[in-house]
């Protein structure tokens, strides 16, 4: 298992710092005795619709995959970056496929714990060049470039 | 039209590129098949019960002449000369070869085709009234908005992954053609009490074993919402719906555990807190999707055509043909056409090669270049003018096109069944082609008017027979095939579910069954009343007991 770190465009592999893990539920029951702990963990059955505690003080947020079918970590990513405006780093954990990372990168993810390399990871993000929705990453959708593209002539 | 810009015609080719690159990944084995199936469902890629069944999407069920030529040249060179029209407006090949489907692809994409999102646990191809722009009670063209939500759910990096597969279906017009309220969303276009525009939001209908008519969330979505709306609807289902059981996965699960109430608060809620500056389409990217979509340059004509009365005068089969597959049009001295793939004894929604071909030709010539799939399995010339119909007519008689059956007994809607689905408890075509041989007697068919008989070959319900006024389903009791029969369902503005009668029965006791149930009808009907007016009037102990009585 490899580290990737995202960053626009490329995928650089990083060492596992000695993080110190805390899930959500024992963190928002006791914070006092989980303030050493730098990386949150939260499972993909939590309702982050009624996260009010403030999460920026994490470096890393992990999601997780349990089985590459199940998608609700990439709601809760756009969650944490839209509407929490979380700003540190969300790992997508678990089973990671690399026809996923481009996805996950527009949905906010930046770190991945995944099986293959750097390289691969690079390739499949560049698989597409354009999207037609808005996402967390910086590019513009379609209908954006449609209209800026028809402004300019 | 739709047309793609270069933005379209890239994504559907680096996406064909991405799937030339899975496929070879799993011939290599560096892809397992478990991880494979759900990269090829999503480009529409079933492994079925003999070979590789192939469904090419048909974006709100519209295809051109050129692209009605491309279907049948790919039938032609991949498959064995046919295709098979689906219930959800696509087309499905049964004979293509895995390692030919990348090429395939390139092909299709050569006329702005293809195969995204027909099939996986992501948002499917949109379907829409396959007489859009065209109907006289259509309150506005569902088409641009079907085109908007193709865009949007096209590689949605959010909703790729649900936990079951997703349909929407949109109507602009008061008489429901495309199900609506049978679809996870189904959405309603009409002007309010101030004259705006906006969507009626039904979400969380459904078949399949547990079938559900769906709820009403919001009566009144102004329409540049539209896919803002969707993504509080998706994010909530993609978060909450079920995936630790396949069978209650799908949205109408959710919607009926938590109630409608609730789940339109969660929706509303979450649509509120949602930035919808970045999703919702801008007046510019909604006035140049919609400017594909300007009605073809109709002429100025009479209502009343010369030439077709004579015609209807001199040739009964004509006017039967008028009568029974022609639409009333929203322009004055035009007709929308239905060509029927539903002959006598066939296999319903089957199309060769020639025939499709032969359709383009007509659509070029007499419909401005323009086809469209029905969710009922039949095609349709959406705009022709009333003094061609004679014309068009011949040529398709030409072609067993003529079929004059539309909406009667014999426009059943079958699933493949065993014939070619790993699925199926039992086979539904040869159902559907014995009823369809007992009651080939057009005079008969048109006396019984409006008759929707639909047949499954398992509780999937492919075949819609939930919602037909005869519903068949197929079911495995210690390795026999035996149907089961239903009624009272509608999949229209007055949607309804059947309700089951009778006992299981035979392949061939089901096809007397449905004779009988309909023979009660003919007695029992009070003037033109449809067979489905009949049987609400006297209830269903009324047509057991008749089913009983005969039996």
């Amino acid at each position: 298992m490899t580290l990737l770190k995202y960053s626009s465009g490329q995928f650089f592999p990083s060492i596992a710092e000695g993080q110190v893990e805390v899930a959500l539920h024992e963190w928002r029951e006791n914070p006092q005795v989980h303030a050493d702990a730098t990386a949150l963990v939260i499972s993909n059955d939590e309702n982050l619709a009624d996260l009010v505690c403030d999460i920026s003080g994490f470096d890393t947020v992990v999601l997780e995959y349990p089985s590459f079918l199940d998608g609700r970590a990439f709601s809760q990513a756009r969650i944490l970056r839209e509407r929490l405006h979380y700003s540190g780093e969300i790992r997508a954990r678990g089973d990671v496929l690399r026809d996923q990372i481009a996805f996950m990168v527009r949905c906010g993810i930046n770190g991945f714990e995944f099986a293959d390399g750097a390289a691969s990871a690079t390739e499949a993000v560049a698989e597409f060049t354009n999207a037609y929705q808005a996402g967390v990453d910086e590019a513009a959708p379609i209908w954006r470039q449609r209209h800026r593209r028809a402004r300019a002539a | 039209m739709y047309r793609y810009d270069e933005f379209d015609a890239t994504m559907v080719a680096e996406r064909n590129a991405q799937f030339r690159g899975q496929i070879a990944r799993r011939l290599s084995g560096e892809l397992t098949e478990e991880q494979f199936k759900p990269l090829r469902l999503m480009n529409g890629l079933y492994l079925q019960l003999h070979a590789y069944m192939l469904r090419v999407a048909i974006p709100y069920g519209t295809l051109s002449s050129r692209q009605m030529r491309r279907l049948a040249y790919v039938a032609r060179k991949y498959d064995k000369g046919y295709g098979h029209f689906t219930t959800r407006q696509n087309i499905q090949y049964n004979w293509p070869a895995l390692v030919d489907v990348p090429d395939i692809f390139d092909d299709l994409a050569q006329d702005e085709l293809h195969a995204i999102q027909t099939s996986g646990n992501c948002i499917r191809n949109v379907t829409a009234d396959q007489y859009a722009g065209a109907a006289a009670d259509e309150v506005e063209d569902p088409r641009p908005y079907a085109e908007m939500i193709r865009q949007w759910s096209t590689l949605h990096p959010e909703f790729s992954w649900l936990p079951r597969k997703f349909k929407i279906a949109v109507t602009g017009a008061e008489n429901d053609r495309s199900a609506i309220r049978v679809h996870d969303i189904g959405l309603r276009l009409h002007k309010n009490d101030e004259g705006d525009f906006g969507f009626e939001v039904i979400v969380g209908g459904g078949m399949g074993r547990t079938p559900f008519i769906g709820h009403t969330i919001r009566e009144f979505l102004p329409r540049e919402y539209l896919l803002s709306y969707l993504e509080a609807i998706l994010r909530v289902y993609n978060l909450q719906g079920r995936r630790d059981n396949l069978y209650k996965a799908r949205i109408k699960i959710l919607v009926n555990a938590k109630g409608a109430e609730e789940f339109r608060d969660l929706v509303e809620a979450e649509w509120r807190a949602i930035k919808k500056s970045e999703i919702d389409l801008p007046v510019e990217e909604r006035a140049r999707i919609k400017a594909y979509f300007a009605p073809p340059e109709f002429e100025d004509l009479h209502d009343e055509s010369v030439a077709l009365n004579e015609r209807l005068a001199s040739s009964s089969e004509f006017a039967r043909w008028r009568r029974t597959n022609c639409a009333n049009h929203k322009i004055p001295g035009y007709a929308i056409a239905n060509i029927s793939l539903k002959p006598i004894g066939g296999i319903p929604g089957d199309a060769s090669d020639a025939q499709m071909d032969a359709i383009a030709d007509l659509a070029e010539k007499y419909s401005f270049d323009e086809i469209r799939v029905s969710h009922e399995q039949n095609l349709v010339l959406p705009h022709v003018k009333k003094d061609d119909l004679f014309a068009v007519w011949t040529a398709l008689v030409k072609h067993e096109l003529a079929t004059p059956n539309i909406g009667l007994a014999s426009d059943i809607i079958a699933c493949p069944g065993l014939d070619y689905c790993k699925l199926a408890n039992t086979r539904s075509i040869p159902i559907a082609q014995k009823i369809s041989e007992r009651f080939a007697d057009f005079d008969d068919q048109e006396s019984l008017g409006e008759l929707k008989i639909k047949i499954s070959g398992c509780i999937n319900a492919c075949g819609h027979h939930h919602v037909g006024h005869i519903g068949i389903l197929g079911v495995d009791k210690r390795g026999e095939e035996f149907y089961q029969i239903t009624l009272g369902g509608s999949g229209a503005e007055d949607a309804a579910l059947g309700e089951i009668v009778g006992r299981g029965l035979s392949a061939d006791n089901v096809v007397d069954a449905v004779a009988k149930l309909i023979e009660h009808y003919r007695q029992a009907r009070q003037d033109k009343e449809r067979f489905l007016d009949t049987y609400r009037r006297l209830g269903a102990d009324n047509f057991k007991e008749a089913l009983n009585d005969a039996a």
